[in-house]
């Protein structure tokens, strides 16, 4: 079976900054695949490629065996990988209904139809109490849910989640990693880019790390937490050789 | 909501048996500006595109149905048509290039200006459409010329304009495009990576919005005989048609009736008052304050204001 994203050579400069450097990924149709790094370290430049908002300077991306390189962000959108942004960006004089309905048209034009899959959808993430709510008046945390409520709606194939729990409290984590597992487990890949260390490692089945546009350390999760390059890249390397506790 | 809608209908249906000839004037005006609004609101409102040269479409309209009609005799009943689909074609030409490059906010106000301001000069300059002494059109009183003795019946053309640019705001409202383009008014890019396609969604508006305007220009031309390039493409009508809306409500199927229910009488009356003496043109400035007046207090328009007012004496 063809892997349902493959990454190859990608790259991308901004002026004197090479934010993205070769990079290669590989992703199974019903992974999680955590991307870590430090901040700059590409990441979300990555997606922004990867989602179609950025041209890459070259390099390939096929998802599902065909290239998606050049196409616009709403294509990619409907070949079913969707993307979330690190700042939510609800719309926010919209109802919680209403900004889950757009993202559910993509795949049922009829309004009636879209509106039951977006009720649905909005349940599923734990919204279903703020239906009719504004967008606008809504917490962090749950502003978070509705990034990945909208998302979800236009039922994607591989979601790229863009540090969905920056932000939020212990008890939110908890709630979005069971959400995330839940919706993995339905047959959604995800890519995730995450801070959060302890929900990286209780997620994902592989972890790549970036650091200065480039992939360093790609692997199962304990092995990576552990990687002497992983170590020096977040701390700095006087920790790499120090006793471990 | 239906019954009061029906009602309003019956009264502005009933109303020229009683109304003064000026009256009437006054209500021909309201419901024309009605319309160009509500054209107007389709990209400006809803999807936030906000076109400052509308002005444009009316005049390329305008000057159309005028020439067809007196050139080759073509009834201006198509030729209204015609006129719109003119429009609809130039109003592709700025879509194109202001959504293919990304113009937004101020860049797409400025392009749109400019597009109206070639209009006018060339306009000015062409002879062959009576340059800077403008075209006049001749009374005949004939109906198939779209002309009517009756200044009656002119209300009631006006009262359809407005009413069909209305029922077509709505369909669009009901829709997945009006859904579109709201959103793309809260968030372009969100919209894309929600499968949005907002370059198309964007020209659809533009396309929609620019023909129904062009085909007011007919109106435009029939009703006053006369199209001076200063007038009929400048920046005063363009601020006029964008102006209702706004204050009536821009991306509501009411506002822009709200609004010209609130600023042509206003109008109008400013212009009575202040018409002689070297006072023309007050109006623009008792317009300028409404504007601030609106931006300030109601920044989404008298008619989302009035609806929170009749709704929370019933959610009691």
């Amino acid at each position: 079976m063809t892997p349902l994203l493959e990454v190859s050579g990608l790259s991308r400069r901004f002026g004197g900054l090479q934010a993205v450097r070769e990079l290669s990924l590989s992703m199974a149709r019903d992974e999680v695949l955590g991307l870590i790094g430090p901040n700059g370290a590409g990441k979300t430049t990555a997606f922004n490629l990867l989602s179609g908002f950025l041209a890459p300077d070259h390099g390939q991306i096929r998802f599902d065996g065909r290239s998606i390189v050049g196409l616009s962000p709403h294509a990619i959108c409907h070949l079913g990988l969707c993307r979330t942004f690190q700042i939510v960006r609800p719309f926010p004089r919209l109802s919680v209904l209403d900004n889950v309905r757009v993202g559910a048209l993509s795949r049922r034009p009829r309004m009636e139809d879209a509106r039951h899959r977006a009720r649905e959808v909005i349940e599923q993430v734990g919204l279903g109490g703020k239906m009719d709510h504004p967008a606008g008046g809504l917490t962090l945390a749950e502003r978070k849910r509705l990034e990945l409520a909208r998302a979800l709606a236009t039922e994607p194939r591989l979601l790229l989640l863009d540090e969905v729990m920056a932000g939020l409290n212990p008890t939110e984590i908890e709630a979005i990693v069971a959400l995330v597992k839940r919706i993995n487990a339905s047959g959604v890949a995800i890519l995730l880019i995450e801070h959060n260390m302890r929900a990286v490692m209780s997620l994902s089945h592989r972890i790549a790390v970036l650091n200065f546009g480039e992939k360093i350390v790609e692997g199962e999760p304990t092995a990576v937490a552990n990687h002497p390059r992983v170590i020096e890249a977040y701390l700095g390397e006087e920790y790499v050789h120090a006793p471990s506790r | 909501m239906k019954w009061l809608g029906a009602a309003a209908l019956a009264v502005l249906l009933a109303l020229p048996a009683v109304l003064s000839s000026y009256a009437v004037t006054v209500f021909i005006f309201i419901f024309f500006y009605a319309f160009l609004g509500q054209a107007w609101n389709i990209v400006g409102g809803y999807a936030g595109q906000l076109s400052a040269g509308h002005a444009a479409f009316v005049g390329v309209g305008a000057y159309a149905a005028a020439l067809l009609s007196a050139q080759v005799g073509l009834t201006p009943w198509i030729g209204m048509l015609v006129g719109g689909v003119l429009a609809a074609a130039l109003g592709t030409v700025v879509g194109y290039l202001g959504f293919r490059f990304g113009l937004r906010g101020f860049y797409f106000v400025l392009l749109t200006v400019a597009f109206a301001e070639v209009c006018r000069i060339v306009a000015l300059n062409t002879d062959a459409v009576g340059g800077a002494l403008g075209y006049y059109i001749t009374f005949t009183g004939n109906p198939r010329q779209f002309q009517f003795q009756d200044n009656r019946v002119y209300y009631y053309v006006a009262l359809g304009l407005m009413l069909v640019a209305t029922a077509v705001v709505a369909a669009i409202e009901r829709r997945r495009f009006g859904a579109y383009l709201i959103a793309i008014r809260e968030d372009e890019s969100a919209c894309e990576a929600l499968g949005v396609n907002t370059f198309r969604y964007k020209m659809l508006a533009m396309v929609v919005s620019s023909f129904l305007t062009g085909v007011g220009g007919t109106f435009y031309a029939f009703y006053l005989f006369s199209l001076q390039p200063n007038a009929v493409f400048g920046i005063p009508l363009s601020v006029e048609i964008v102006i209702r809306p706004i204050v009536g409500g821009a991306g509501t199927v009411l506002g822009p009736i709200l609004g010209s229910f609130i600023l042509s009488p206003l109008a109008e009356a400013s212009r009575v008052y202040f018409g002689q003496g070297g006072w023309s043109g007050v109006h623009l400035i008792a317009y300028g304050i409404l504007l601030i007046a609106v931006v300030l207090f109601l920044p989404q328009g008298a008619y989302p204001a009035l609806r929170r007012l009749w709704a929370r004496p019933a959610a009691r």
